[in-house]
């Protein structure tokens, strides 16, 4: 068993990819870095990330894959669930092995375990397009905070840049620590140290616009109007919109005055 | 703003709004231009109340006075309670802060009539010239034509918003006379084919010149209130029918009376809303539109109702049984989607992965299909057996019991579907 041990990224994966056949590694486990569950008794490999080798193995991929097909690996790769890395692996062997399309091969068990990962990141970059609440600060600037369990901001940056083309905006993820910043022309990715208390009266009132507050207010208390009390399901609103995001939810939020 | 005012405004205008539950904001081709505020056609739900409904447009009336008394309505005439009026400004400002902060895909507006339809209508589309013209906003914009409200209007309205939407509230014209009085069926049918053919005008033209004017590109939808008057699911559905294919709607919404007032013309206050019913009618109104049923086939006149303890599809399987079994392996994707606990998705993906191999029970169950409720209308190739010696009243307890002991109280007012 060889412990491939690489930096996280798409890319640094796919150079790993590369090197396992590269080196013809036959039983292997993945790692982010040296620290995270180090295996015992087994030969490691560290990764360093190469642009060539991570080509290499996207252009042999494209071949082989429809266009939907080949950027779902892409969403299973983000989806960070438990043994991703491996289980794209075994998909791609797969892929590389058969002379046809095995896209549509559900009843293989790689085949569907990558559709759910890419389902499961599709559901929540979804989610996250419906679910960001921006603030506006004093100066003009749109944030949110989020705390996604897959990793989506790379996909969901088109949409808010196609929609809030004309306001200058960050939406913040607290769980990776980094953020996506638009600046009226481009979308970039920024590193940053994000106060995570930021729904507290005093980060409110310091940096927030003045009209803010009661722009969350109105919308609690509109989201509190629509309520249909003798319709109440709560079952089913914790479905849509599950406990786990509330708190960065405006509407989920008490108001500032019973708030502490 | 005056802060405190347009708050309790919105608490009055919201809260009088909400029955109407169209609350689609998809379907329409509206994008961002020069570098303005949104664009349309993702059909994002933003939040869920707490009763499980999906929010995605700021959905208010523009006033709830209302020179009229249709008696199924809060803001009807005679009924005493607090009355409210936005400005033209005030749902301008509204709407774009909520926007802006990613609260909302739109704005849904509609209105109780004051002074007449005209005067209403008027100001609805000036509310929406304004949002489109000044503040370069292309996000979704939904509007309730006033009937009775003239075709310039009409017209004008169509221009800018997204859909519009004139609601029949009663699925016949006896209802709608009883409970409406005021209102006449004509001033509701007139409006619809009006938009009908203005809609078709403007696409047409769209085709030959792609910078023609957009007209409604979502289409127009309607709401029937169900459970307010005696008529069954065959009127209901049929009245459907009609809109789906006369008047090309792009949706039509039922509405499960929630009693409001003390009128004995009605449904007394504290008669539970008809939930069941109304979700059994959503899943009728599925089965016509993406499982190629017709409507005589999920109700008719010796079956005018919908069953309420099991879903149309499965209905009109136990009704069909000389149908099944259905091969899986070979039958056609329209025979397929008429399985019960299959799925659009799922036909889809059984089509698709049985080029591969033939796909056994097993195989269904990694494709997400609700098999304890499907293996009763399947065959596979051999080993499997088709248990052919169950009669249709088995078969239903087999499911019905199953699904006790699974979804114990888990009843769904949403479309918890196939
Ligand atoms: S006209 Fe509309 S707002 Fe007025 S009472 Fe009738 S349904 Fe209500």
């Amino acid at each position: 068993m060889t412990q491939i041990i690489y930096d996280g990224s798409y890319e640094g994966w796919l150079t790993a990819v590369f090197e396992i056949y590269e080196y013809k590694f036959k039983d292997v486990a993945f790692a982010k870095d040296e620290t995270s569950t180090a295996l015992l008794f087994c030969n490691k490999h560290f990764v360093d990330t190469d642009h060539a080798k991570a080509d290499r193995v996207l252009n042999g991929l494209q071949k082989r894959l429809s266009n939907s097909g080949f950027s779902n690996l892409y969403y299973a790769f983000l989806s960070e669930m438990n043994q991703i890395e491996e289980t794209l692996f075994r998909y791609v062997q797969y892929v590389l092995a058969s002379r046809i399309n095995i896209e549509q091969d559900f009843s293989n068990s790689s085949v569907l375990n990558v559709q759910k990962a890419m389902q499961l990141t599709g559901k929540e970059s979804h989610r996250m397009k419906a679910f960001v609440r921006f603030k506006l600060t004093k100066d003009n600037l749109y944030y949110a905070i989020v705390e996604p369990d897959c990793n989506v901001l790379p996909l969901i940056e088109n949409h808010f840049k196609n929609r809030y083309a004309d306001q200058r905006w960050l939406i913040y993820d607290a769980k990776r620590k980094y953020g996506i910043y638009y600046d009226l022309e481009n979308v970039s990715t920024v590193e940053m140290q994000f106060d995570a208390n930021s729904s507290s009266s005093k980060f409110l009132a310091e940096i927030c616009d003045d009209n803010e507050e009661f722009f969350q207010s109105l919308w609690r208390n509109y989201f509190k109007s629509v309520n249909i009390e003798s319709r109440k399901n709560t079952k089913l609103h914790i479905q849509h919109m599950p406990k786990r995001y509330w708190k960065n939810l405006t509407e989920k939020i008490p108001d500032l005055k019973s708030r502490k | 703003m005056v802060h405190k005012r347009v708050m309790e405004k919105l608490a009055i205008l919201a809260d009088a709004a909400k029955y109407d539950v169209s609350c689609s904001s998809s379907q329409s081709t509206r994008k961002n231009k020069d570098k303005g505020l949104g664009d349309t056609g993702h059909g994002i739900c933003h939040a869920y109340t707490e009763d499980g409904r999906c929010v995605s447009l700021l959905k208010i009336l523009l006033t709830n006075h209302c020179i009229f008394d249709c008696a199924y309505c809060v803001s009807r005439k005679s009924n005493d309670i607090k009355r409210a009026a936005f400005t033209v400004q005030e749902v301008v400002d509204l709407t774009i802060g909520f926007y802006r902060r990613n609260y909302i895909e739109g704005l849904f507006l509609s209105s109780g009539i004051f002074d007449n339809p005209d005067f209403t209508m008027e100001r609805l589309v000036r509310i929406v010239k304004k949002l489109r013209l000044e503040e370069n906003f292309n996000g979704y914009i939904h509007l309730k034509a006033i009937p009775g409200a003239s075709e310039e209007l009409l017209k004008e309205a169509g221009l800018y918003a997204d859909r519009l939407s004139v609601n029949v509230e009663m699925p016949t014209e006896k209802s709608l006379k009883l409970l409406a009085p005021d209102k006449n069926h004509k001033d509701v049918i007139q409006p619809m084919e009006y938009l009908k053919n203005e809609i078709a005008g403007y696409k047409e033209e769209k085709k030959s010149n792609y910078k023609a004017p957009l007209f409604a590109p979502a289409g127009q939808s309607t709401q029937m209130v169900i459970g307010a008057t005696q008529e069954n699911d065959l009127e209901i559905l049929g009245m459907a029918n009609y809109f789906y294919d006369t008047m090309q709607m792009k949706r039509v919404y039922y509405s499960g009376y929630v009693p409001i007032s003390y009128d004995n013309r009605l449904p007394a206050i504290g008669t539970p809303v008809p939930m069941i019913r109304e979700n059994r009618l959503y899943q009728a109104d599925w089965l016509m539109r993406f499982y190629g049923f017709k409507v005589n086939e999920i109700v008719g006149f010796d079956q005018p109702n919908l069953d309420l303890d099991i879903d149309p599809k499965l209905g009109w399987a136990l009704r069909n049984l000389n149908q099944f079994p259905v091969d899986i392996n070979t039958a056609d994707l329209e025979l397929i989607l008429r399985i019960p606990g299959i799925g659009v998705l799922s036909a889809k993906k059984i089509v698709a992965a049985r080029k591969f191999k033939k796909l056994q029970a097993t195989d269904l169950q990694k494709l997400g299909i609700a098999y304890s409720r499907s293996k009763y209308f399947l065959a596979f190739a051999s080993p499997f057996q088709l248990r052919k010696d169950l009669t249709s009243a088995q078969i239903k307890e087999h499911i019905l019991n199953f699904q006790k002991s699974k979804y114990q109280n888990n009843f769904s007012n949403q479309l918890a579907l196939f």
